[in-house]
């Protein structure tokens, strides 16, 4: 009898210890915030996944991995950089994992296959990196959980037309890679220039990864007054060299990523002069920047990129929608209101989301040169900025209106009026 | 051996019902994989009566899985044909696409045997690929095209477990009629000429339209397994169409053990497992997946099908044991 009875009062402990177990666990979960990370972590894409990552969790670091009271899981998925593993992945985070948000995706392809995920299954999608146009523009209506945090790829090329027009450029050349970004950056560009006065004579198109420039090089007309580039990965480091090499003097302007700070300490002198317009740059003098590189410099041994930036910003983003909600989940809707409505201080400078949910902010335009600065002791490549649009928006100058009015920037648009 | 026979069959229907009862109960996420492995299953079906019984071994069997899925993806996004009732019209004519294409590619393709059907096939799925890389205005070129929902008629087929269900059917269907096509006399023929093409040339066969029929067919399945990828995924890219795909059926095939249908799927779960569910927690499944192929490969010939008979090999002491479960395992 005496066994029977603590045999029961084991059970019964057993039962209480289980019972408060789950209610712990329970109450835990309530203030438990889950996101999901989608990056390359393997494969021709993993450096630059691996910064977009460090730049998330730094900031999620720095507040002891809880933003406003709300603990943070992050769970971070290799994507390859595939558009379809993307999806598979994204289904296994919202499924599986049960995530409040995703975050990531590098390339256009893997936005434009991501924002559909969030529409099917009603789970906010937001994008630090991918820069598609049309996800906020044509299409926002189509994607009501998407947010982006970065930017549109024609977003910085607007107000680098209009300076090359104040720069006296009448002639421009272009050479950018083949694939929906470098459309959309070139045509922004030339959309902004040509409505200026300048003229573009030339596009050149090499297919994506195109490493060896020697075929197009010769193309590029002797009287023009520039070249504006769209290079991605290997190709902005080899470009620059063999342009230099082939004897061509005409100066280069470029996209973002053309001299971007993630290819930046792997050029040498052939970079300097290349003025590039962007969202951010390493060398903005301002405290909370210098401070933000050199964190992340002695964390992770190299100068962030605003592949880093942007993400950084992402974090400390959300952590001001759980200080509005005092660190609860508000629910998608109000988390995107909520989201819409902050000002934000970023480390790029201030941004704000316009109504279709994209960024606007100050963009830079940086020229690359050799110096000391922030108390580095060596003389390294900077992209410094020479010059700074505030309050850019997506639409540039054109206005919403007309602006949508337009089709995508492509291969055929603007058209090249002035190319023979 | 006739019971031992019987017992062979059956247990495939039972496996499945058993699959058709537990899914829904299953979690969401692991739902999902059964159905891409179903899919698999589809196109591993199409390499198998390729490459398990008439001997060719084809390495583009993604190219009608492409030509399908892109087929579905651009009837959605032009004409919003096949998100109603019209959806297994859609079905059909993914079939007739794949077929249509197949029929095409095996005018080159055919005439060439062994290593060099492989090049062949491979260099035509390349040119599917580049095709849909390329043609922007109709494929979307890199950015693929996306389907926002699936089907709906009557039910709606966006819930994943009634879409498990219309997986689940189109693969027993297509497993069924396989079945029954392998046991017909073209499919004795058909295994005539894997086993040795003169003889059946010899016998007065036209082996080379016999193996163009097979591969008319086999790019029928690809073409059906095609619309339901894309609508699996809601999104349909070159990175679909590419070699990895093709090469992933094929070792599917491989890995289950050619010759026996049913073994694609099942290299087809393995696969899919790795890739997909084993990558979610460790980054160095790439190495498992290898280290599986290999392993297969030196001391699997017949594949994950051909392991109880290897079993029953090793150990012929055993005599005494009733021969149903042995044989109740190998299918």
């Amino acid at each position: 009898m005496k066994r029977f009875q603590s045999k029961i009062t084991g059970l019964v402990v057993c039962l209480a210890v289980a019972f408060a177990f789950t209610l712990v666990s329970r109450t835990a979960k309530a203030e438990e915030l889950r996101i999901g990370f989608l990056t390359p972590l393997t494969g021709f894409f993993a450096q630059i996944g691996k910064d977009m990552r460090n730049g998330f969790q730094m900031y999620l670091d720095e507040q002891g991995g809880i933003l406003a009271g709300a603990k943070i899981k992050l769970i971070v998925e290799d994507n390859l950089g595939k558009a379809g593993v993307s999806v598979r992945k994204a289904n296994k985070l919202i499924r599986q994992d049960n995530v409040h948000m995703f975050i990531g995706g590098l390339l256009a392809s893997t936005g434009y296959a991501l924002a559909p995920v969030s529409t099917r299954n009603k789970v906010i999608y937001i994008a630090p990196i991918s820069a598609a146009d049309d996800l906020t523009q044509r299409q926002k209506k189509k994607y009501p959980y998407f947010i982006r945090t970065g930017w549109t790829s024609s977003q910085p090329s607007h107000p680098f037309g209009k300076w090359a027009c104040e720069q006296g450029y009448k002639r421009i050349a272009t050479i950018g890679a083949d694939y929906a970004f470098g459309h959309e950056t070139i045509g922004g560009f030339q959309k902004s220039f040509e409505d200026c006065g300048g003229k573009i004579v030339q596009k050149i198109w090499p297919k994506i990864g195109t490493i060896d420039f020697g075929p197009f090089i010769p193309l590029i007309k002797r009287d023009v007054d520039a070249v504006f580039t769209l290079m991605v990965g290997g190709m902005s480091l080899a470009f620059p060299k063999q342009y230099k090499a082939a004897g061509k003097t005409a100066p280069l302007l470029g996209g973002g990523t053309s001299a971007d700070e993630f290819i930046l300490p792997s050029m040498g002198d052939e970079a300097i002069g290349y003025v590039t317009s962007l969202q951010y740059s390493a060398s903005l003098n301002t405290p909370k920047n210098i401070a933000f590189v050199k964190k992340y410099r002695k964390l992770y041994g190299k100068v962030p990129s605003y592949y880093s930036e942007s993400n950084y910003t992402t974090a400390q983003w959300i952590h001001e929608v759980m200080k509005k909600t005092g660190g609860k989940w508000p629910g998608r809707t109000r988390f995107i209101e909520i989201f819409s409505k902050i000002r934000m201080d970023a480390v790029r400078g201030p941004v704000y989301l316009d109504q279709d949910l994209n960024p606007v902010q100050n963009i830079y335009l940086r020229k690359v040169a050799r110096l000391k600065q922030f108390g580095y002791p060596k003389a390294e490549l900077w992209n410094t900025v020479i010059k700074t649009y505030t309050n850019v928006s997506q639409y540039g100058d054109i206005g919403r209106a007309k602006f949508l009015k337009q089709p995508v920037y492509s291969r055929n648009f603007p058209p090249c009026k002035y190319c023979d | 051996m006739i019971n031992l026979l019987r017992n062979k069959v059956i247990i495939v229907p039972a496996v499945l019902l058993l699959l058709a009862l537990i899914s829904p109960f299953v979690p969401s996420f692991i739902l999902l994989l059964i159905i891409q492995v179903l899919i698999f299953g589809i196109l591993a079906l199409s390499v198998d009566l390729l490459l398990g019984y008439t001997g060719l071994p084809s390495l583009g069997q993604a190219a009608y899985l492409g030509m399908g899925a892109y087929l579905a993806a651009i009837l959605v996004d032009r004409f919003e044909f096949g998100l109603s009732c019209d959806f297994p019209l859609v079905l059909v004519l993914g079939i007739l696409i794949g077929a249509a294409t197949a029929a095409f590619f095996g005018l080159f393709a055919i005439r060439a045997t062994g290593v060099y059907f492989l090049i062949i096939t491979l260099a035509l799925g390349m040119v599917v690929w580049g095709v849909a890389n390329r043609w922007n205005s109709m494929t979307g070129g890199d950015n693929g095209i996306n389907v926002l929902s699936r089907p709906a008629c009557g039910v709606d087929l966006s819930n994943d477990v009634v879409f498990f269900y219309v997986v689940f059917v189109v693969y027993s269907a297509a497993l069924g009629g396989m079945y029954v096509l392998v046991n017909s006399p073209f499919g004795k023929s058909l295994m005539g000429i894997r086993e040795s093409e003169t003889r059946m040339q010899m016998l007065g066969y036209n082996t080379w339209f016999h193996k163009y029929l097979a591969f008319i067919i086999a790019g029928g399945y690809g073409g059906l397994s095609g619309v339901l990828w894309t609508h699996l995924n809601g999104i349909v890219t070159p990175e679909d169409v590419i070699l990895t795909t093709s090469v992933d059926a094929l070792l599917m095939v491989v890995l289950g053990g050619p010759g026996t249908l049913v073994g694609g799927a099942i290299g087809a779960m393995v696969v899919v497992g790795i890739r997909e569910y084993l990558s979610t927690w460790v980054e160095w499944w790439q190495y498992v997946l290898g280290g599986v192929y290999v392993l297969t490969i030196y001391f699997l010939p017949e594949g994950l099908m051909g392991l109880p008979k290897l079993i029953k090999k090793r150990r012929p002491a055993r005599k005494s044991e009733p021969p149903a479960e042995a044989s109740s395992v190998e299918t």
